[in-house]
């Protein structure tokens, strides 16, 4: 449960966002305002009109006159009401649009840890839900406040001026309302913060429910996930109501009590009639402006309701907005003055913030040598593609350091580095966009890569697209419905887990990094398809600094050198050749037929790995 | 029906023709009926609070008028009883009053509140029901958005507008009863503003109704990005997609607005629009009623009280206004929630189910062919047994077919032409419980769901207990990594360092399909991203898994079941399994081995024979060799 804050000081949060357009909700204020009192002046000024002027036989001209000041009148109220929505609703609608625009460019932001943590269903409703809530509050539940407040305070000085007995019994009546409105600010406040987290928790189910589809089918456990939306789903219908239940309780009081000091207005007030005390006229003009107030005194449950709703969304807003981005650029951010590529680890340790007692990696000491392609082989869990994250500062190091030719990682602009440093993942995320888009997102001179450096021609551009496709034998790009303008991704064309791998490796090599990061990129490919691959990406690789995660002994043949990683530690670092004849962990990991003797063959396929690696 | 606005095929465009528009809002109407149906006992119950309550209020002024006229006279007369009467009365409807109004409070977030979870859970069931050839074209974010934002126009909707609407409506029939008793001609002007009104409603109506659409569609879009941005947060930050997708929200998040300002604005016609037909009306019926008093038909009291009855006739017009907007909005909303709810899923559980409650594994392809949709054909008409109990891989260049003939075998899809059969029962022709309780696939992206590690694995089997989930944890090599995370089984898979590799998130997935134990096992691409240690003990995992006689001394939690298994089986046939794999070594310890082709078995036979056949296989073999060390 998060913990309250006080609703003003929530609030005055908001100041910085509405600062803008105040004059405008002022003036939308003085509009709603205005139109009120025209609503409420119509049935006086026509009592005074129609009393006054009309009579049989009388000329035409004041009827005339009457209808025309009503005319006006109504007009006027109509026009103070389209005033109002065009003074508030369309800057109220700007003040949304800017804080969902900022809400979304600080989660781009925030390191890869809190996205960790932070289903995007969560993050969505916050970005959905809570700031259209907030508009709406913006628009018409704060000014209503506003409105009704100043009705009731005027109303109660009318009342006072009429009979101050009177008015002392209906003031009576608010100290039980304002002493029950705090503990029904207390607890609506709560539950309408946890219903707003349950409908953000809903929807991460919703988003796991699609992304899960395939094993939820396969295993056939459709029943079982409904069982548990359908659980999450009724508790927040249960929460929904407890909140109604909250606000009936003080409708109900907000309701009863004036009306009770009304009744024992009119037994004192006919009793001091009675005695004379009271003039008639004095008695129902106070029931008439009891009359008055009395709705908006109804009405204030509904609109405190909403003032808590909008605090509570607020404090959501706030919540993610005051998360750190704890990997940033540096202030004066440096870079090597020439750019080779040494990438160097010295001991370098990484643990997640919520297990700082359990690091995933240690001690890490490892220089890679500009244009060396170093594999990284080590069993499943031992931290390999942690340390690749390390690299593109996905996520920090938590002791020691990394640097690029000499310049610490976070002494780089985030931004410069992630341009230095391109990486293809394990679980390959294609965006909705055609191939081309797709491959040559990190691409220098690519629009898609905003790095300012200006476009380079449309020409050049293509012929990345087409060399990192055929290194990455991904030439079944051109065979698709529109060839490489193809739609692929989540809102187009569903490729194969291998085609999918293929064009991820494609676009780590358009980007033309100093620094190649590839996390086991030929999993997914079939035997042929990974030598072809491989041949050519010898070529690339040549002159880039390569870090590769490698299961297969196929893919370590690439590399220069290997490190291997044991329990988070670096425990060898050597060639292929090497590493084989004197590791006994790297053997177990690396060679798949550990049964029985080594036969004279892979004998002799050592030594040529190690020739070629010489 | 207009096949073009069927389903969620058309539900980007906003601007639909008029038959078109006229069948989705028709679509839209019946959902919110259906709606309704299961709770209407309380809608009528909400309705009536509202109007008693209504009543109720309108006695408090009765009753001070009558204290005034009837108690203070009383009272100089010494009488006190009917002041006593007066306070007590008032007392009586100040209390059924507020009764009332927390009444009609609850009642209302009960009855939207009950709708809304109906509509939840019938989306959310709708979703799981659709084939996966629905999933791959609608994304992810359009489920949600249908989830949310949508669900969030109805019940805006819902909270708001029909107590309005209930009260509104009695209180502008009492007024317009009021006003014809009092003077028929006055009535009749009040009544005749009724035409303006309509024609401004149908205005609004139609425009309104294109904004809204478009609303949703933008919104649906918004949030589609938002979700895709956030799942591949990973990948944006290392290509600095952020800039780029910055602009893109912006431009995304404008588009939105202006479809909202839109629809606002011309609700901003709409409501004072109404408020200054009622007005123009008060001034008409003076103006009229003026001129009759000056000619003596009517009294100046009755004008008066005719001119305020007039007023008030159109006071709760506002409110009407915007429940009309809620609705428009709502009635959008659920057009596009309907187009969902509509789609028919390809792959239907059968009418007439034919029971299998443990299946031994044999698998038929009798002219099987595939097709997606009206493509070209995938798989050519093929013929192919697999006796049970064998363990056959299947081979072949990435696009070569192999997955969609595990597909078919899973029944993610259809076969277009011939029939696949279990035992010699038609797939089609298995309910769900059966097929999925007989047929386990392992796909290469191993999904985690939120929840402990113990959770995920599960899965395979939600009634097996503790101990069960931690053998087949063991049986593929997992356990050791789980037992060293913080909080071993039960870490969350999203907290406290629980963050597992991709390698250890296919060793989980696989417990999962060990928990399962089905009778045909088929793993595609499955053990990709492991090393080999790893992969060797899935291996031998699998060897135990496969070879193991169903019902055997592992079923733990089979009961009764697991003897009918023994006996239907027959001792010593194991479990069936089809095996994708680019990995020869899997390949290697197969029964027999299919090398696929353009959708076609091009080589069939065991490893050995296929390896001295000199055939593709033959050569992908040597190409594996050589790739070792």
């Amino acid at each position: 449960m998060a913990k309250q804050t006080p609703f003003f000081t929530s609030i005055s949060r908001l100041y910085p966002h509405v600062r803008p357009i105040l004059p405008r909700l002022v003036m939308g204020l003085a509009c709603a305002l205005l139109a009120s009192v025209v609503a409420l002046a119509i049935p006086q000024v026509l009592r005074v009109l129609i009393n006054e002027s009309l009579k049989p036989g009388g000329s035409s001209r004041p009827v005339w006159i009457a209808s025309l000041v009503i005319l006006g009148l109504g007009i006027a109220e109509a026009g103070l009401v389209a005033l109002r929505r065009q003074f508030v609703i369309n800057p109220a609608t700007t003040v949304e649009a800017r804080m969902r625009v900022s809400l979304y460019g600080h989660l781009q932001d925030l390191t890869v840890s809190f996205h960790d943590r932070w289903g995007s269903g969560q993050l969505l409703s916050r970005a959905m839900t809570d700031l259209n809530f907030l508009r709406r509050w913006m628009a018409f539940g704060a000014i209503m406040l506003v409105v009704t407040t100043l009705t009731v305070v005027i109303g109660v000085v009318v009342m006072f001026s009429m009979s101050w007995q009177l008015a002392l019994i209906f003031l009576a009546a608010a100290v039980p309302i304002m002493v029950y409105g705090f503990r029904f600010r207390a607890r609506f406040s709560k539950v309408t913060r946890r219903s707003q987290d349950l409908t953000g928790d809903l929807a991460t189910t919703v988003e796991e429910s699609v992304h899960g589809i395939r094993v939820l089918k396969a295993f056939g456990r459709g029943r079982e996930a409904l069982e548990n939306f359908n659980e999450q789903a009724e508790e927040l219908r249960r929460t929904e109501i407890a909140k109604a239940r909250h606000l009936a309780v003080f409708s109900l009081v907000v309701t009863l009590l004036p009306e009770l000091a009304l009744g024992a207005g009119l037994v004192v007030g006919v009793v001091l009639a009675a005695r004379g005390e009271l003039s008639i006229g004095a008695l129902v003009a106070f029931f008439a402006t009891a009359a008055v107030i009395a709705a908006p005194v109804e009405f204030s449950g509904m609109l405190l309701a909403m003032a808590f709703t909008a605090k509570a969304a607020l404090d959501r807003h706030f919540e993610v907005m005051d998360s750190v981005n704890t990997i940033a650029s540096p202030e004066s951010p440096r870079r090597p003055a020439v750019l080779k590529g040494a990438l160097s680890f010295n001991h370098a340790g990484f643990a997640f913030e919520d297990a700082p007692d359990k690091p995933i990696l240690k001690d890490i000491t490892l220089d890679i040598r500009p244009g060396e392609t170093m594999a990284l082989v080590g069993i499943t869990g031992s931290g390999k593609s942690t340390l690749l994250q390390l690299v593109p500062r996905l996520y920090d190091v938590t002791q020691g350091s990394i640097s690029i030719d000499g310049v610490d990682l976070r002494d780089f602009s985030v931004e410069d580095l992630r341009g230095v440093v391109a990486v293809a993942f394990e679980d390959t995320t294609l965006f909705s966009s055609s191939v081309r888009d797709n491959v040559l997102l990190g691409a220098p001179g690519s629009g898609a890569a905003g790095n300012g450096s200006g476009g380079r021609s449309a020409e050049a551009l293509e012929e990345v697209l087409a060399e990192a496709l055929d290194v990455a034998q991904a030439h079944f790009a051109y065979s698709l419905p529109a060839g490489v303008d193809t739609l692929i991704g989540e809102e187009g064309l569903s490729l194969s887990g291998g085609q999918r791998q293929r064009i991820a490796l494609a676009r780590a090599i358009a980007a033309q990094p100093r620094v190649l990061v590839l996390d086991d990129p030929l999993s997914a490919l079939d035997v042929h398809t990974e030598e072809r691959v491989e041949a050519r990406l010898r070529e690339v690789l040549a002159g880039t600094t390569t870090l590769i995660v490698a299961h297969r002994p196929s893919t370590v043949a690439l590399a220069d050198r290997v490190a291997l990683l044991e329990d988070g530690r670096i425990a060898a670092v050597g060639t292929h050749a090497r590493l084989l004849a004197e590791n006994s962990h790297y053997r177990h990991i690396i060679a798949s037929l550990d049964r029985g003797p080594r036969d004279l063959d892979s004998e002799l396929s050592a030594l040529e790995a190690e020739e070629i690696s010489q | 029906m207009s096949s073009t606005t069927f389903g969620t095929a058309n539900e980007d465009n906003a601007h639909l023709s008029r038959s078109e528009s006229k069948t989705v809002r028709r679509r839209s109407l019946a959902l919110l009926g259906s709606l309704i149906r299961p709770v209407r006992r309380r809608f009528w119950l909400t309705i009536a609070a509202v109007v008693l309550s209504q009543a109720a209020r309108v006695a408090g002024p009765a009753l001070i008028a009558f204290g005034i006229d009837r108690a203070l006279p009383a009272l100089r007369a010494g009488d006190s009883l009917p002041l006593v009467l007066a306070g007590v009365a008032y007392l009586a409807a100040a209390l059924t009053t507020a009764a009332l109004t927390a009444l009609y409070v609850t009642s209302t977030a009960k009855l939207s509140q009950a709708m809304l979870l109906d509509l939840r859970v019938r989306v959310f069931r709708q979703t799981q029901r659709l084939s996966l050839e629905f999933h791959e074209k609608y994304t992810s974010g359009r489920i949600i958005a249908r989830q949310t934002s949508d669900l969030e126009a109805l019940r805006e909707l819902l909270d708001s507008g029909v107590s309005s609407l209930a009260s509104g409506m009695l209180f502008m029939v009492f007024t317009a009863a009021t006003v014809l008793t009092l003077d028929w001609r006055s009535g009749l002007l009040v009544l005749a503003a009724g035409v303006p009104m309509y024609f401004l409603a149908r205005w609004y109506q139609r425009h309104s109704q294109t904004a809204f659409r478009e609303s949703r569609v933008v919104s649906a879009r918004l949030i589609v990005h938002f979700v895709e941005t956030m799942t591949g947060i990973r990948a944006v930050k290392a290509f600095r997609r952020e800039r780029g997708n910055a602009a893109r929200y912006a431009e995304l998040s404008e588009d939105y607005r202006a479809a909202v300002v839109r629809s606002i604005n011309l609700h901003g016609v709409f409501q004072p629009g109404l408020v200054l037909i009622g007005n123009v009306c008060v001034a008409v019926v003076l103006l009229v009623g003026g001129f009759r008093v000056l000619g003596g038909e009517l009294a100046v009291g009755v004008l008066l009280a005719l001119i305020l009855s007039t007023k008030r006739f159109f006071q709760p017009v506002d409110q009407m206004a915007m429940f009309y907007n809620s609705f428009q909005s709502a009635q959008a909303a659920l057009e596009k929630v309907s187009g969902l709810l509509e789609e028919v899923p390809t792959v239907r559980p059968p009418q007439h189910p034919v029971p299998l409650r443990e299946a031994k594994g044999a698998i038929d392809f009798r002219a099987v062919e595939f097709r997606y949709g009206d493509g070209p054909l995938i798989i050519p008409p093929l013929d192919l047994h697999i006796p049970a109990g064998q363990r056959v891989a299947l081979v072949g260049q990435t696009g070569a077919g192999k997955s969609t003939l595990a597909k078919l075998i899973a029944r993610f899809y259809d076969v277009s032409g011939g029939s696949l059969t279990l035992d010699g029962v038609d797939l089609r022709q298995l309910t769900t419980a059966d097929l999925r309780r007989n047929v386990v696939m392992v796909t290469q992206e191993a999904f985690l769901f939120s929840g402990s590690v113990a959770d995920n694995i599960a899965l395979g089997r939600p009634q097996a207990s503790r101990e069960d989930i931690e053998d087949a944890a063991r049986a593929v090599g997992a356990h050791g990594f789980i037992t060293e995370l913080p909080e071993g089984y039960d870490t969350d898979v999203n907290k406290r360092g629980g963050r597992v590799s991709a390698g250890q998130r296919q060793l989980i997935s696989f417990a999962r399909a060990f928990l399962a134990r089905p009778a045909v096992l088929i793993l595609d691409e499955a053990t990709s991203s492991l090393d080999l240690p790893s992969e060797r003990l899935v291996q031998n995992g699998l060897a135990g898994l496969l070879g193991s006689v169903r019902g055997g001394i592992h079923d733990g939690a089979g009961s009764g079941a697991s003897g009918n298994g023994v006996s239907g089986n027959g001792p010593g046939v194991g479990r069936t399994a089809l095996i994708i794999a680019h990995r020869l070594s899997t390949v290697e310890t197969a029964d027999r081995v299919l090398v696929v082709h353009d959708g076609r078995i091009v080589e069939d036979g065991t490893p050995e024979q296929l390896i001295g056949g000199g055939g593709r296989f033959a050569r992908l073999h040597g190409a594996w060799k050589d790739s070792l060390v």
